[in-house]
């Protein structure tokens, strides 16, 4: 057999797999118009998909994910609670690398239920886990949920905590904020003189463009605010920081970050939660005493996850992409559910990463 | 065959190009009619001149059917990805110098840094229902920049000329586009961000690590280099 129709074959094999456990085949189309995409990831999805347009349809992309058209296909029509799977090709345009795939089969499980959210966690993670048995992969898991839980806590305006909330998943971006809201970094000079003039600030400079004078002058509003405000405190600052350098195996890591609860009550919820989830993938035969879990993990690479977070990685083969990856992603359903709103947790597959692995083990 | 100099057809740029190699001892011209684009090259055994448009330089290089080009930075690297595996700089020109830049409404007096930018580019786009516009032609530059710069909620409109009006229209909210002294970016009520440089940009000849080099090519690339000098 090629290399290919291998690789179909497994992919087949996989999404079986997950029929058996429960799921419904979908198969979304090839082409996914180009606007939702856009709206979610923002422009920078254009570096990594395809996009054509034609003039009947505009703008459309090859799909970079099935995620997307899964939700959206869900919240239209879905019935509760669901599970979904497909195997199917996504395309990912590559401007730098050309060793990597720009075309490759992804098999996919998806679990909307409202009813028991660390058991539906702990179903995705045990099943992936169990299609990968016997491939040497370290797993990495991680919340991204207890990071948003201790920013929403935070003593300080609602103004720098949405600031904040928005550059989760970037986490330069989110560290200068930081470390501005914090007094670590004096207002830049532009900041300063702005806010020392008085009255009305768009004196003779011609009025151009959409952004009217009225949206101009409520932001001088918010920074003459927010320059009263006194900076975050450093005993939560410290515990954050704390916090996002977590990086241990779950019963330890656990442990740390009750410590950091402490200074952070606000994230006893999600910890709650996490407990919750270790006790469901222990009761399904996962090794917790040795599962890693990182509080950062899935902040640069995983945007729209909003709660558990995993990936599988083969250690020797530092050169390739995750073999599995996934996580929950609640918010996404809010964002193109259109006021609905589901739990929901998934994750794919490269069954052709796997099939290079077992030929490197043989 | 010939070593295969590509330099834009027309205007300044053109102009300028021949006068810098003109001063190394080599003489570029135009044969032929005015409108017909032919051209000779003297004081290089074995060479000959392509007129082509700037934008296609970068092309043609990266395809090796042109062994050298003047081009501008700007245009390398926004068409070129892989430009440092295709392409070596050879030498800058010193002239053609032109900035990417970024520039909003002079009337925004709350924006001077990319920071203001990415907050208000936030309230933009819940208070309108659409993210902040910047029109430019330079999408991939731009969007590396601003991604880089943790920028978000902001949407490329392509333009590919008079980019500064777009504001005025209502086409776009900002502008990235390439300034070389900044006077249709007042003239149009706009001001730089202090932190929008994209890009510096001049004039350059670039060789292409792609193309094929036969001896006596090879023999006419070393006799241009030594005219050249350092």
């Amino acid at each position: 057999m090629s290399d290919r129709s291998m690789t179909l074959a497994r992919a087949t094999r996989i999404r079986m797999n997950f029929e058996a456990a429960g799921a419904q085949v979908v198969d979304p189309p090839y082409l996914q118009p180009a606007g939702t995409l856009l709206d979610l990831y923002g422009e920078d999805i254009r570096a990594r998909a395809y996009v054509t347009s034609d003039a009947v349809r505009g703008e459309q992309m090859l799909r970079p994910d099935f995620t997307v058209p899964v939700v959206e296909m869900h919240m239209r029509h879905g019935a509760e609670p669901a599970r979904y799977t497909y195997a199917g090709e996504v395309f990912r345009r590559q401007e730098q690398d050309p060793e990597r795939a720009s075309e490759y089969l992804q098999v996919g499980y998806e679990v909307f239920d409202r009813s028991d959210s660390a058991g539906a966690d702990a179903e995705v993670f045990a099943l992936f886990a169990l299609q990968l048995r016997g491939l040497p992969l370290r797993a990495a898991t991680g919340d991204i949920g207890i990071l948003m839980a201790a920013v929403q806590g935070l003593e300080t305006t609602e103004v720098r905590k949405a600031a904040l909330m928005r550059h989760i998943w970037r986490p330069r971006r989110f560290r200068a904020l930081l470390d501005r809201f914090a007094g670590r970094t004096p207002p830049p000079e532009s900041r300063r003189k702005l806010l020392e003039t008085e009255g009305t600030l768009t004196g003779s400079a011609v009025e151009v463009g959409k952004r009217r004078a009225h949206e101009i002058q409520a932001r001088v509003d918010l920074l003459r605010e927010d320059a009263k405000a006194p900076p975050i405190a450093e005993h939560e600052l410290l515990a954050l920081e704390a916090l996002m350098m977590v990086r241990e195996t779950l019963p330890f890591a656990t442990e740390q970050l009750r410590d950091i609860a402490v200074d952070l009550p606000q994230i006893n919820p999600a910890l709650d939660r996490l407990d919750a989830r270790a006790a469901a993938l222990k009761a399904r035969g996962i090794d917790i005493d040795n599962l890693d879990f990182e509080a950062s993990y899935g902040r640069t690479s995983m945007e729209y996850y909003d709660g558990f977070v995993f990936g599988f990685y083969a250690e020797a083969r530092p050169d390739l992409p995750p073999i599995a990856s996934g996580g929950r992603y609640d918010a996404l359903t809010r964002q193109l559910g259109q006021g609905a709103e589901i739990p929901a947790v998934g994750g794919v597959l490269r069954p052709d990463l796997m099939l290079e692995l077992e030929e490197g083990q043989s | 065959m010939s070593l295969k100099l590509g330099v834009p057809s027309k205007g300044r740029l053109m102009e300028k190009t021949f006068d810098w190699f003109a001063k190394r001892g080599v003489t570029l011209s135009r044969t032929g009619s005015d409108r017909e684009y032919a051209g000779a090259i003297e004081g290089v055994e074995g060479m000959e001149l392509v007129l082509l448009s700037a934008g296609e330089v970068p092309r043609e290089l990266a395809a090796g059917r042109i062994h050298l080009g003047v081009t501008g930075t700007d245009l390398i690297q926004e068409k070129l990805p892989l430009w440092e595996q295709q392409l070596e700089e050879l030498r800058p020109l010193g002239f053609g110098h032109a900035d990417l830049i970024l520039a909003v409404p002079q009337c925004w007096v709350d924006v001077d840094l990319l920071d203001d930018l990415d907050a208000v580019a936030a309230s933009f786009r819940q208070g309108h229902g659409h993210r902040l516009r910047i029109a430019t032609k330079y999408h991939r530059l731009v969007r590396e920049f601003l991604t880089n710069a943790g920028v978000a909620d902001y949407q490329l409109v392509d333009s590919q000329g008079a980019t500064e009006g777009t504001v005025k229209n209502e086409t776009a909210e900002i502008v990235a586009d390439i300034t070389s002294t900044g006077e249709t970016l007042r003239a149009n009520h706009l001001k730089l961000l202090s932190d929008g440089l994209v890009l510096r940009s001049q004039a350059t000849l670039w060789r292409s690590r792609v193309a094929k080099y036969s001896d006596a090519e090879k023999a006419a690339l070393k006799q241009l280099l030594d005219l050249l000098g350092s």
